[in-house]
C-alpha cells in the first residue's frame, strides 16, 4: 500500500507539472492548447533517445547521463513550441484548438511510425533514471523519486509564482482580459503569448522526460489525445487561472481515474477490459461536464487581484 | 492515380456530410462541435442495431445489401438527429443560457465526446464489426479505375442528400430562417424567429447527415468505435476550407479534402495518413483562414 502511495504521489506530482503548463497558457493567457499530449511526448521522446542505452538497431539511445536528457528535452519542446506557435499563435481560439490538436496527432504518428529513432511501437526501453545505481529495490527508487519531485515541484511552482506576479505575468493577464487595451498600452499581444506558450509547451517537455525517467520505457501509445483530455480536466476541476488548483485538480482527477481503475479491475472480468476502460474515460467526461455546468471556477478558481494601491 | 481521384471523391463526399454540421454548429451556435464526429460513430452504430435485428436485407442487384439497410440508415438519421438535440438541451444549451464563452462549450464538447464514443466502446467493444459479409465484386467504370457498386450508390445517394438540403436552405422559411441565425442571431430574433425551433432543427439535420456519413463509412467497409473520431480534423478541414457559413463551401471543402488525402497517398507513406487532413488544415489557416469562399472581415 505505502509503495503504491509513493507511486501515486510521483505520478501526480510529473502530471501536476503538466497542468502548470496549460495553465500557463490557458489560465493565465488564454490560449487553447488541444495539444498538450504532443509537447509532453515530445520531452519524453528527446529523453529517451538521448539517455536509453544503446542498442545497434535505434539511431538514437546515447545512453547520455539523466540530467542531459531532462534540459535537453526541455530545448527541444521549448523549440518545437516556438516554431509551432510562430505558425498558429495568431489564429482564433477554437482554431487555435483544432490546429494543436492536429500537432498532437502528428508527434504521436512520428513517434509509432520512425522506427529507427522512437522504436516504433515497440517503444525505448531501460531509459536513463536519475542515481538508479545508488537503490536496490525499486521502492526505494520511488521514494527518492517522490523526493525529487517535491524538491522539482517546489521550485516550480515558486518560480511560476514569482514570474507571474512580475511585470510581464501581468501583461499577460492584461492580454487575456482585454487585448484591445494592452495593445493600446504598447504590449505585442502576439509577442507576449508565443513566450506564455514557449514556457508552459516546456513545462510539459519538463513532465514528458519526468515521466518516462520514472516508468523506464516510453511508448506512443502512452501519448494518444485521452492525455490531453486529462489534464484539461485537472485543469477545469481543480480551477484555472489557480496555480494550487490546477495542482489539486491534477490530485483529484488522477485519484478518480486510479481509483476507477482499481474498481474496475475488481468488477470487470479481464475479457471485457477495453468496456472497463471506457467506464474511466466516461468517468472523466462526465466529470468535465459537471464542473462545467455546476461549478465554471472549478474547486478553487482564480482569486480576484486588487492593485496594492487601492487605498492609497 | 485516376484511383486515387475517385477514392478521393467518395471520401469527399462521406467528408462533406460531416462538415456540414460542423459549419452549421460554426455559424449557428458559434462554436467548434468537437463532438460532432462522434455522431457519425453514433449514427453508423444505431443503423447497425436496426441491421441486427432486421438483417441487412437481401442484397437488391449488384449491391450488398437491400431496402432494409436503407431503412435503418433513415431511421438512425432521426434518432441521431434527436440524440444530438438532447446533448444540446442536456449540456449546451445550459451553457448558452448561462452566456459561456464560446471556447468553454468546446471544452463542454470535448466532455461530450469522450462520453458518446466511449459509450460505443461499452456497448459495443472496440471489434470491428459489419453491417453484411456479402462479398460484391468491384465494377470497372473508366480504363484503370474501379469502384465497388455500394460506393457508386453511396455517392449518389451522398449528393442527393447535399442538392435537397440545398433547396431547403434556399427556399424554405424553416431554411431562410436558419441562414438569418447564421447572419445574425440577434437581428433573426428580433424579426420574430424563434431562436430555439432554429437550434433545435439545425441539432437534427446536422445529426441527420452526420448520421448518413457514418452509415456510409460503415459500409466501406467497417465499422470501429473511432470511425468518427479519425474524421474529425478532415471535417473540420473542410468546414474551414469552405469558408464557415455556406453549405456549397461545406460540400466543395469535402471533397477538396477528400482528394487531397487520397492523392497525398501516392506519394507518402500510409502510416503518415492520419496527418495529412492536420496539414492540409494548418496550410488553410495560414494561407487563407476565411476558406475559398468565406470574404475577408
Amino acid at each position: 500500500m505505502l509503495s503504491y502511495l509513493v507511486f501515486f504521489a510521483c505520478v501526480v506530482l510529473i502530471l501536476g507539472v503538466l497542468t502548470l503548463g496549460l495553465n500557463l497558457q490557458w489560465g493565465f493567457t488564454g490560449l487553447f492548447n488541444a495539444g498538450v499530449v504532443g509537447f509532453y511526448a515530445i520531452g519524453a521522446y528527446t529523453h529517451a533517445i538521448l539517455t536509453a542505452a544503446p542498442q545497434p538497431q535505434y539511431v538514437g539511445n546515447l545512453g547520455l547521463p539523466w540530467l542531459v536528457g531532462v534540459l535537453a528535452a526541455m530545448a527541444a519542446t521549448a523549440l518545437a513550441s516556438w516554431l509551432i506557435g510562430l505558425v498558429t499563435i495568431r489564429l482564433r481560439g477554437d482554431y487555435l484548438a483544432i490546429a494543436t490538436f492536429g500537432v498532437a496527432v502528428s508527434i504521436q504518428l512520428v513517434a509509432l511510425n520512425w522506427e529507427p529513432l522512437t522504436g516504433g511501437a515497440q517503444g525505448l526501453t531501460r531509459i536513463g533514471k536519475p542515481l538508479a545505481q545508488l537503490f536496490e529495490t525499486p521502492f526505494g527508487f520511488n521514494l527518492w523519486f517522490l523526493g525529487l519531485m517535491t524538491a522539482l515541484m517546489a521550485t516550480i511552482y515558486w518560480a511560476l509564482d514569482r514570474v507571474l506576479m512580475s511585470p510581464w505575468g501581468r501583461v499577460l493577464k492584461a492580454i487575456r482580459e482585454d487585448e484591445t487595451a494592452a495593445v493600446a498600452l504598447g504590449k505585442s499581444a502576439r509577442r507576449f503569448r508565443l513566450e506564455a506558450f514557449v514556457l508552459g509547451s516546456t513545462l510539459m517537455g519538463l513532465a514528458g522526460a519526468l515521466y518516462v525517467s520514472f516508468i523506464g520505457f516510453v511508448s506512443p501509445f502512452d501519448f494518444l489525445p485521452i492525455v490531453t483530455f486529462q489534464v484539461w480536466a485537472m485543469l477545469i476541476v481543480g480551477g484555472s487561472g489557480n496555480n494550487r488548483g490546477a495542482l489539486l485538480g491534477a490530485l483529484v482527477v488522477w485519484a478518480i481515474w486510479a481509483g476507477s481503475g482499481v474498481a474496475v479491475s475488481k468488477l470487470v472480468p479481464p475479457s471485457r477490459a477495453a468496456q472497463g476502460a471506457a467506464i474511466q474515460v466516461i468517468l472523466i467526461g462526465l466529470l468535465l461536464m459537471l464542473v462545467l455546468l455546476f461549478r465554471p471556477r472549478g474547486l478553487i478558481g482564480e482569486a480576484a487581484v486588487v492593485s496594492r494601491h487601492v487605498n492609497d | 492515380m485516376i484511383q486515387a481521384l475517385a477514392d478521393g471523391i467518395l471520401t469527399g463526399a462521406i467528408i462533406a456530410l460531416g462538415a456540414i454540421g460542423v459549419t452549421f454548429t460554426l455559424e449557428i451556435m458559434r462554436f467548434a462541435n468537437f463532438a460532432h464526429s462522434e455522431l457519425l460513430t453514433w449514427g453508423a452504430y444505431i443503423a447497425l442495431v436496426i441491421v441486427t435485428f432486421a438483417g441487412p436485407g437481401t442484397p437488391t442487384g449488384p449491391l450488398s445489401f437491400g431496402w432494409q439497410l436503407l431503412a435503418a440508415a433513415l431511421i438512425a438519421a432521426v434518432l441521431t438527429g434527436l440524440a444530438a438535440w438532447a446533448v444540446d438541451t442536456l449540456v449546451f444549451r445550459r451553457l448558452r443560457h448561462r452566456g459561456a464563452l464560446p471556447l468553454t462549450m468546446v471544452f463542454a464538447a470535448f466532455g461530450a465526446a469522450l462520453v458518446m464514443r466511449h459509450l460505443i466502446v461499452l456497448v459495443f467493444g472496440h471489434e470491428s464489426r459489419y453491417y453484411t459479409r456479402e462479398l460484391q465484386i468491384a465494377v470497372e467504370l473508366l480504363p484503370g479505375v474501379r469502384m465497388l457498386p455500394d460506393q457508386i450508390f453511396i455517392l449518389g445517394l451522398a449528393l442527393t442528400a447535399m442538392i435537397a438540403l440545398h433547396a431547403f436552405l434556399a427556399w424554405s422559411r424553416t431554411g431562410i430562417a436558419m441562414r438569418a441565425m447564421a447572419e445574425s442571431p440577434a437581428l433573426a430574433q428580433v424579426c420574430g424567429i424563434e431562436v430555439d425551433a432554429v437550434v433545435r432543427l439545425t441539432w437534427i439535420i446536422s445529426g441527420a447527415l452526420a448520421a448518413f456519413a457514418g452509415v456510409f463509412t460503415g459500409l466501406t467497409p467497417q465499422l470501429h468505435p473511432e470511425i468518427g473520431f479519425n474524421l474529425l480534423l478532415s471535417l473540420f478541414a473542410a468546414a474551414i476550407l469552405g469558408g464557415t457559413g455556406s453549405l456549397a463551401g461545406a460540400v466543395i471543402g469535402g471533397f477538396l479534402v477528400g482528394l487531397a488525402e487520397n492523392l497525398s497517398l501516392l506519394v507518402i507513406s500510409p502510416g503518415y495518413k492520419g496527418a495529412m487532413p492536420f496539414l492540409l488544415l494548418l496550410a488553410i489557416l495560414i494561407l487563407r483562414p476565411q476558406g475559398i469562399f468565406g470574404a475577408r472581415n
